[in-house]
């Protein structure tokens, strides 16, 4: 694997051999490095999973908080400090299962950050459960009998909630993993990219199943129209659209009405709201007839 | 005559609250401090609710349970409150109960004296006035102030109705008219807790509060969305889990941050609070209480979830938990909540209850005290080398950077971490050395906790031991059981964890007095080698502590 000198960092990695979360984290380095920002105007923020622990294999500031709880911590930051690049990356069962309620929010909040969902349709660091996203059918290491609900489809929920930027890619391709993630941090507003990764100890499939069906957008697919965006998405589970579904830049970016009142620089360096105002408003509660 | 005690009581929507905001403004524009409590029920519409008002010569900031005088905007409340109007009282309704009723027909005057029955509420504050002894003058200097934004007729309207309900008391007292209150000059801020949290945060810093609307807690983020002013992000989450995590993010970012809530939501925040001890981030959390189990009462007071505050969250990490007194003590804990937290790097929680967030206390004129600290940020010019986060120094503190603050990268993992911040499974040194470095900060804390303020111990006999929120009515029992002849006294904890250092005595009867059936500070204080207590003096009915209900237990 490749990596960038300036993002590599000296901790040893805990994934399997082999796994496509390589990929992923490759492609990210890469995305990172072709926009041109360096490794302290960065900010990865994760929930709990093999996938979640991505943000300690580059150097960069970092958040490994609690499992789904990722959204609201990036959300913070992003307000708190806008000067970062705030991009979190964890697995399926994190954001789609148990942070599924803010992924849900942050589609109608729009902030301006990257959500990287590492699907491998299964639950791995627990070993081999059934994810949101397992098809229907499927026996896992505990629905032994096969999964007896439908995966969650939550492209489709993204575009049905106008996130601004709602795109698919595929952890076996670096070249165009690596662009579409560029694409979707440079975007402003919420870019969501699930980011087809498969599981090589517990998936039922191997990589190569994957690939096979892996497919290019149609050519004249147009990413601002809602519906083709939408047929897209809900496409059958055992083919995969790659790409950006969906792209729209017209819905105000979260806090921005905030930001318009005190600027874009991190909150810790305004000044203390003054002494005096905060006075006056105490001295307001004395009641007289002056 | 030394104090009055007003229930106007009506249903949820009549308008007791505008006629208790105008009577009590109209006391202390006279110069006398009122003390205002509301209960009521969870319901927009119907049912019962009273606000009561207690007036006095010098402040008297807690709540009585009889009332002298009580209000009745409708006969069904008439009725469910007629026995909390102590005997000899004098009850003011539209209807008479009995020949003592005073009789103002509140809505048939509103009608024909301000052209509308929706003054009938101005018709009872006017009421009020000459039944209490105040010049009408006071009541229509508050009602224009009240009503002012509507214009000019709704002001004209509410005079006239408010005069003809003066009138109207005043010929039905005849001669049992009561001896005006003489004017004076003193003045006071009239204030609840929840009025002055919002505004000590936004003194302190706060740049971020993220919450959940629920009762009794939704008044302080209302506080700074109403008042933008204050420079106080403000986001209402999907739930109380985004609330405190958006909080949390934005405190590891560098903002001060907080956020608010009641029992059932504070239930939702746990996990969080674990995590921001583990990842040593700040945050203030204001739990104000309400009585449970789960759902509970919902617009009830309580002191149940002290214990649940303290302990909440999984693993052991240190956390400070604070119950101010009154609004003045809520303003200094609100100021010192952010310094603990940013200067240990910890959860801070202020413990407050419906009580404190509803109930208005007449108090001298509040003011920021001076030297409110910074966020105790470290100095990035004097990192040294490779920034570790989680550096181990002799306090347990370690020098924080906010992500994105530098160059010098910060990772934050809710993990069991290396100094640097990674993942560890080193059991042999670094777990060990982690768990004792938060700890440390837990330790230290404790030796600058502040003790127990103390009333008449110096020959007490008896001394009753209180926190948070019945300050008023234990200081009051204190008096009224001298005034008896009783050696008693009092210890009144605001700052509960970690616990202060205490020593005991075995030649005094120690009581607990506390809103919950099951004695929480004495089960606390016992943990901690406390003394024996002799009894516990709880209610838990949904209403706040009162003097005689502690007078009557000890009796």
């Amino acid at each position: 694997m490749t990596t960038t000198p300036e993002y590599r960092n000296r901790v040893e990695n805990q994934w399997c051999p082999g796994c496509p979360n390589y990929g992923i984290l490759a492609a990210l380095e890469r995305a990172l490095v072709a926009l041109g920002r360096a490794p302290h105007e960065v900010c990865l923020v994760s929930g709990i999973g093999q996938a979640a622990k991505l943000p300690h294999y580059l150097r960069c500031h970092a958040w490994n908080g609690l499992h789904g709880r990722a959204i609201p911590a990036a959300i913070g930051i992003h307000v708190a400090n806008p000067t970062l690049t705030t991009i979190v990356t964890s697995g399926d069962g994190d954001l789609y299962g148990e942070g599924g309620n803010h992924l849900l929010h942050a589609f109608r909040r729009n902030p301006d950050i990257t959500v990287i969902v590492h699907n491998n349709r299964i639950y791995a660091l627990t070993k081999g459960q059934a994810s949101p996203t397992t098809p229907r059918g499927e026996p896992t290491r505990l629905q032994f009998a096969g999964v007896e609900v439908d995966p969650a489809q939550m492209l489709a929920t993204a575009v049905v909630h106008g996130c601004t930027f709602v795109a698919r890619g595929f952890a076996g391709d670096l070249e165009g993993l690596s662009a579409l993630l560029a694409r979707a941090i440079a975007h402003r507003g919420l870019s969501l990219v699930d980011v087809i990764q498969p599981c090589i100890t517990w998936g039922k499939h191997p990589l190569a199943w994957y690939r096979e069906r892996i497919v290019p957008l149609p050519v004249d697919h147009d990413a601002t129209n809602r519906s083709a965006a939408l047929s897209l998405a809900l496409d059958t589970p055992d083919r995969f659209p790659v790409g950006v579904l969906y792209e729209v830049e017209a819905r105000p970016v979260f806090a921005g009405a905030y930001r318009a009142r005190v600027g874009d620089g991190p909150l810790a360096r305004l000044p203390r709201t003054e002494r005096a105002a905060i006075e006056a408003r105490l001295a307001a509660f004395v009641v007289n007839r002056d | 005559m030394d104090e009055r005690s007003i229930f106007i009581a009506g249903a949820a929507g009549e308008g007791i609250q505008t006629v208790g905001d105008v009577v009590a403004r109209a006391f202390l524009t006279h110069g006398y401090p009122v003390f205002a409590m509301q209960e009521y029920e969870s319901r927009i519409r119907g049912g019962y609710s009273s606000h009561r008002l207690r007036i006095a010569a010098e402040s008297a900031n807690s709540p009585r349970r009889d009332a002298d005088v009580l209000l009745a905007l409708n006969p069904e409340a008439r009725d469910h409150y007629a026995s909390d109007l102590r005997i000899g009282g004098t009850l003011v309704a539209s209807e008479a109960a009995d020949e003592q009723t005073i009789v103002v027909p509140f809505r048939d005057l509103a009608l024909e004296h301000g052209g509308s029955s929706l003054y009938a509420n101005a018709v009872a504050a006017g009421a009020l006035a000459a039944v209490l002894g105040l010049p009408v003058d006071t009541v229509v200097w508050a009602l224009t102030a009240a009503v002012a934004r509507h214009g000019n007729e709704a002001v004209v309207g509410n005079i006239s109705a408010a005069e003809a309900g003066f009138a109207v008391a005043r010929d039905s007292l005849g001669e049992h008219a009561p001896k005006p209150w003489p004017k004076r000059e003193n003045v006071y801020a009239f204030v609840s807790a929840h009025d002055v949290i919002p505004l000590a945060a936004a003194a302190a810093g706060c740049r971020f509060m993220s919450a959940y609307p629920m009762s009794p807690s939704t008044g302080i983020i209302t506080a700074f969305a109403r008042d933008p002013e204050l420079g106080v992000f403000v986001e209402q989450a999907e739930d109380e889990i985004a609330a405190i995590g958006m909080a949390l993010g934005a405190s590891a970012a560098g903002a001060r941050a907080m956020t608010a809530t009641s029992g059932g939501g504070f239930a939702l925040m746990v996990e969080s609070i674990s995590l921001a001890g583990m990842i040593e981030t700040p945050i203030v959390i204001v739990l104000s209480q309400r009585p449970g189990p789960a759902t509970g009462l919902p617009t009830r007071t309580a002191q149940e979830d002290l214990l649940f505050a303290i302990h909440a969250g999984h693993g052991e990490t240190p956390r400070a938990v604070l119950a101010p007194a009154d609004p003045l003590d809520a303003l200094q804990k609100t100021l010192r909540a952010f310094e603990l937290a940013d200067r240990y790097q910890i959860p801070a929680i202020v413990l407050s209850d419906q009580f404190l967030a509803d109930s208005r206390f007449s108090l001298p004129p509040l003011s920021l005290p001076d030297g409110i600290a910074d966020a105790h940020l470290a100095d990035p010019d004097a990192i040294d080398g490779e920034y570790r986060r989680y550096a181990r120094t002799g306090d347990g503190v370690s020098p924080r950077l906010y992500l994105g603050q530098t160059k010098n990268l910060v990772y934050l993992d809710s993990d069991e971490h290396t100094e640097d911040g990674h993942i560890t499974e080193d059991l042999r040194i670094m777990r060990p050395s982690m768990v004792e470095k938060r700890l440390e900060k837990g330790r230290r804390l404790r030796c600058e906790i502040a003790p127990p303020s103390r009333l008449r111990d110096d020959d007490a006999e008896i001394l009753l031991l209180g926190w948070g929120s019945t300050k008023g009515a234990i200081d009051e029992a204190v008096t009224l059981l001298r005034g008896a002849g009783r050696r008693v006294g009092a210890l009144h904890f605001t700052e509960l964890w970690p616990l202060p250092e205490m020593t005991w005595r075995d030649d005094i009867q120690y009581w607990t007095v506390e809103g919950n059936a099951t004695g929480q500070l004495a089960r606390l204080l016992g943990s901690d080698g406390g003394p024996c207590i002799e009894g516990r003096i709880g209610r838990y009915d949904g209403l706040p502590l009162d003097a005689a209900t502690i007078v009557e237990a000890l009796t």
